[in-house]
């Protein structure tokens, strides 16, 4: 079943290149991606949430124990509560992605639809297969694999300065794989398995070759990268200004996710005692990241690149909620911890929208300029209800998906980090501020004559807009179903940070 | 000489009698095209050989048939490398099949010498002793040599010259370094140059003695030049630019092989009690060629100068494995330093054919080796393009290539002896040739083309094309049975 979804959208992108015609391709692409959700949420609702014992937590479990038997690498992939919900959301985007580029302006420049699909479907396989993946190789190969997609897909079909921005990711990310490949094989050489369900109990007390801090480090600068926090946030501004829609949608919504479940499953899964002990840098770093990118976000006069800002502010409190495992030993909760897995599938879709809503306004208005657009609410009255809904979740109003996510981090932080924690509540002042005065300057105001013939959302682009405002009211109204399977997910990290956190 | 020693000699025998009859046909033959298949089609009959001899092997894993008086040795480490060279050397004479049908003469030659030079290297995979170590390896250079200066431009005779000169050079550094070692111990043979180093070195001095330390030096210089390794590297741009494409794809990848077949027999067989000492040089000389090589390949502007470069830094990947030694490998566990080389080197030889075997059928229309020449090809050449960017993704180690499976292995061979700073140094080399190769890429795909005209292959070429972008793909998927052979391959060395 996981094998499916995660390579259907990789026997699809291998049709593609049997098809001709440009309209077949896009209707073959949407008919993949909506079959692959739809196999998706079958598995979420039988994803049995109790059902535990055997194979390390891990449902749906595939293993294919001799795939490269020199170097004791399996093919060997399952989901637990971390990872279904995520697998839930890449379909979901996966399918938005598609939607968003039924039309794009994108084509009418440089064409080549049938490439440009293949890499949006093979991109879709790479990121399912870093959730699902028990093996530490394969989560690498998925890993990498995901890298070549989105360099052709910024470097062809963006704008701007494409090229400069699709080098500068694949240069970051590569480099800080790079150093998660190190990691990755000191610690297969300390304790001889590359099994993720494994490692964590192998790991304890046994002997390393370099220390745990080092190999913590390695593993935690690649996802720091791909999250990503400060410092090493400056290729995620470029990329997602230069990005086609589509594209931008997919790494706000599910590739910074990858950096989010890396770091809490295999960083913090495998060393618990190390991530208690440095949980002071974590929440410093994140609490820079969150004022950082709050503060940067608002000079930001490019509607995308506000955007792209407001997530590195947004994907701080995934590192705040992170680092509130130190008191989780203690009398704490690890409410945080869920919070941090909650903010990722959250962000997934309120930045995933938001990012759909400004691809539409550009391609109606020609402009991300946002001093230039003004009273567009008039023209699209639809568009700017939906983003006035993504905004307000974006600034965690309750009743959407961004309220829960946030309390649950501050919950859970605050107990530990009170300090820092106030600071960062701040960050919440000033994106209600920069959201608010966004939605106020470009869809309200006075009525522009140069605007007055743009049209409003058609049906097409109507449907993944839909979609995921259901998925954000839905978890703000109920957030149980998504909290719940977290939780029972997180739990045996828990368990071994209570452990190894006592005295 | 028994019948028993023709035998064990015979895949080079008939490699050998594969060139005389195609220099001779050539004489007699109008359509030069007959002579590659004949190659080709020879190629059978070595291999044939080498599959036979296999099978009276197959018993002990590190089982050995020995001929001619102890110097030439048939195991599983020899054939590994025999089939390596027959398999690359027919790759190479069916690319060179259109490139040479431009030549009006010396097509035969063309062909012989390639083929006398793989028994050459084969040759040198097959012998524990050092004087025929020494005529191995200049029947494998000599022949290159001619080879590298058969275009007879400036530019070819230049690259010819230089290769000759300095391949004499190494030779003759070699050769003092090998006097040396036969001076302190007193026999040409390997194993008995590690029992007689058992006995006479001075445990407590670096590499034994000082008159073996200098030895180790010059021997390790003189096939440092082989295998293009920095501080031996000088010749490898100029050669590499200007000699035929194929014979540059010959010399990347057979030539090197067969360079790292020999160390890994003289340094494992004879210097095995001086391992830490060597150990670190090659760690020394690995970190230095992958950076230096990959600094200045970014630099380049022609396609084929910017492999020479590449090339350095793949050697310098390689020699991770060299310096993966194994007394740094705990107690009771399998080395796998030579092992991951055996990998590396098929890994390499595929990758590296691929993309040489595209660049020569693109640069052969457009007539130019510059890399912005490359310009539009994902349109005009939609196939070699995706060929040759899938090859240069395989150069740079990104899943699901045969290179990244390389890398995989010979990292995990490094940090297995305690090499983590050597990985660090790997890896991050591996981010800096990710400029360069992606560039090439780039210009494929996102730059206008000059023309829109499109790209043609001649049908033979092609099939050497598939055929290695295939085995990229396939071990980048599936390397076990690859990765079985070469452990079984390199237990020779641990007798």
């Amino acid at each position: 079943m996981l094998s499916i979804i995660v390579f259907l959208p990789l026997a699809g992108a291998l049709v593609v290149l049997l098809l001709r015609q440009d309209s077949h391709i896009r209707a073959w692409a949407a008919l993949v991606t909506i079959a692959d959700l739809a196999l998706a949420i079958v598995a979420f609702v039988m994803f049995k949430t109790g059902d535990y014992g055997k194979e390390g937590n891990m449902e749906m479990v595939e293993r294919y124990a001799d795939w490269i038997p020199a170097l004791d690498i399996q093919y060997h992939v399952g989901v637990d509560g971390l990872s279904m919900p995520l697998v839930l959301l890449t379909a979901l985007l996966g399918m938005c992605a598609v939607f968003a580029s039924w039309k794009g302006a994108i084509f009418q420049e440089v064409g080549r639809v049938k490439e440009y699909f293949m890499w949006l479907l093979l991109l879709q396989t790479a990121v399912m297969g870093v959730f699902v993946s028990l093996d530490l190789i394969l989560f690498f190969i998925f890993w990498e694999l995901e890298l070549l997609p989105m360099y052709f897909l910024i470097s062809i079909w963006g704008s701007g300065r494409k090229q400069y921005s699709a080098m500068k990711f694949l240069v970051f990310t590569f480099l800080g794989s790079a150093f998660m490949f190190v990691g990755i094989l000191a610690l297969y050489f300390s304790v001889g398995t590359f099994s993720i369900v494994e490692l964590p109990a192998a790991v304890e007390g046994a002997k390393l070759l370099i220390p745990a801090v080092s190999i913590f480090s390695l593993l935690f600068i690649a996802f720091a990268v791909k999250l990503p926090v400060w410092p090493v946030h400056t290729w995620l501004p470029d990329a997602h200004t230069d990005a086609p829609t589509a594209v931008s949608v997919m790494l706000a919504g599910v590739l910074l996710k990858m950096g989010g479940y890396g770091m809490i499953r295999i960083a913090v899964g495998i060393f618990p005692g190390t991530a208690q002990e440095y949980a002071w840098l974590l929440a410093t770093i994140a609490v820079i990241s969150i004022l950082y990118g709050a503060v940067v976000t608002i000079r930001q006069t490019d509607l995308k690149r506000l955007i792209a800002f407001s997530s590195i502010s947004h994907m701080g409190y995934v590192l705040l909620g992170i680092s509130s495992v130190v008191g989780v030993s203690g009398a704490v909760s690890p409410v945080g911890l869920t919070g941090a897995a909650m903010q990722m599938f959250t962000h997934g879709t309120i930045t995933g929208l938001l990012f759909l809503l400004v691809g539409m306004v550009y391609d109606k208005a020609h402009t991300r300029h946002i001093p230039d657009m003004s009273g567009l609410a008039n023209r699209m009255p639809l568009t700017a209800l939906v983003f006035v809904i993504a905004g307000l979740a974006s600034l965690g109003l309750p009743g959407t998906s961004g309220f829960v996510s946030e309390l649950l981090v501050f919950l859970g932080t605050f107990q530990v980090w009170a300090w820092m924690t106030a600071l960062a509540v701040l960050a919440i002042v000033v994106t209600a501020g920069y959201i608010l005065w966004t939605l106020q300057r470009v869809f309200f105001g006075p009525q522009v004559q140069r605007f007055a013939d743009i049209k409003d959302a058609s049906f097409v682009e109507a449907v993944p807009m839909a979609a995921l405002v259901i998925a954000i009211m839905v978890v703000g109204i109920y957030p149980a179903i998504f909290t719940d399977v977290f939780q029972l997910g997180l739990e045996p990290i828990v368990e071994s940070l209570q452990l190894s956190g006592a005295p | 000489m028994t019948l028993h020693d023709v035998y064990l000699l015979s895949p080079e025998l008939s490699l050998a009698s594969i060139g005389l009859v195609i220099i001779l046909l050539d004489l007699v033959i109008e359509r030069k095209g007959v002579l590659a298949a004949l190659a080709v089609a020879g190629l059978a009959v070595p291999l044939a050989f080498s599959i036979a001899l296999f099978g009276d092997l197959s018993g002990e894993p590190n089982e050995q048939m020995t001929g001619i008086f102890g110097t030439l040795v048939v195991d599983k480490f020899a054939l590994f490398f025999k089939f390596l060279v027959i398999g690359v050397l027919a790759l190479v004479i069916m690319s060179s099949v259109d490139y040479v049908s431009r030549m009006r003469h010396y097509q035969g030659e063309y062909y012989g010498l390639m083929v006398f030079s793989a028994g050459g290297m084969m040759l040198l995979a097959a012998t524990t002793e050092l004087i025929s170590i020494y005529i191995a390896l200049e029947l494998t250079a000599l022949p290159l040599a001619a080879l590298a200066a058969f275009l007879r431009d400036s530019r070819s005779s230049e690259a010819g010259v230089k290769f000759l000169l300095l391949s004499a050079m190494s030779s003759a550094v070699l050769l003092y370094g090998l006097v040396l070692t036969f001076g302190f111990t007193g026999t040409t043979h390997l194993p008995e140059i590690f029992e007689r180093l058992g006995s006479s070195m001075d445990p407590d001095a670096s590499f034994g003695s000082p008159a073996l330390f200098l030895g180790v030096i010059l021997i390790v210089a003189g096939f440092g030049f082989k295998i293009s390794s920095v501080p031996f590297q000088m010749w490898v741009p100029d050669v590499y630019e200007g000699s035929p494409t194929p014979i540059t794809a010959y010399l990347s990848v057979a030539s090197k092989a067969a360079g790292f077949a020999v160390i890994l027999r003289v340094f494992y067989l004879a210097f095995g009690e001086i391992s830490v000492d060597w150990g670190v040089l090659f760690a020394a000389l690995s970190a230095l060629s992958m950076t230096v090589g990959n600094l200045v390949a970014i630099a380049q502007s022609n396609i084929k100068r910017m492999l020479a470069y590449s090339t350095i830094a793949q050697a310098g990947y390689l020699m991770v494995g060299l310096a993966a030694i194994a007394a740094r490998v705990p107690e009771g566990e399998t080395p796998i330093g030579p092992s991951s080389i055996l990998f590396y080197l098929g890994a390499y030889a595929v990758t590296n054919l691929a993309a040489f075997f595209a660049i020569i059928a693109i640069s052969s229309r457009t007539g130019s080796d510059l890399i912005s020449s490359f310009a539009g090809m994902g349109r005009r050449a939609p196939i070699l393009a995706l060929i040759l960017a899938f090859s240069l993704i395989s150069l740079t180690g990104i899943p699901p290539t045969a290179g990244f499976m390389g890398k995989l292995y010979l990292f995990s061979a490094a940090v297995k002896s305690d090499l983590v700073w050597l990985v660090v140094v790997g890896v991050v080399n591996s981010v800096l040739s990710a400029y360069y190769y992606v560039k090439v890429i780039r210009t494929m795909y996102m730059e206008r083309p000059e023309s829109e005209e499109r790209v043609t292959t001649a049908y033979v070429p092609q099939v050497a094309l598939y055929v290695s972008a295939i085995g990229i793909l396939a071990l980048g998927i599936f390397p076990g049975p690859l990765i079985d052979f070469a452990e079984t391959a390199a237990a020779v060395l641990f007798l």
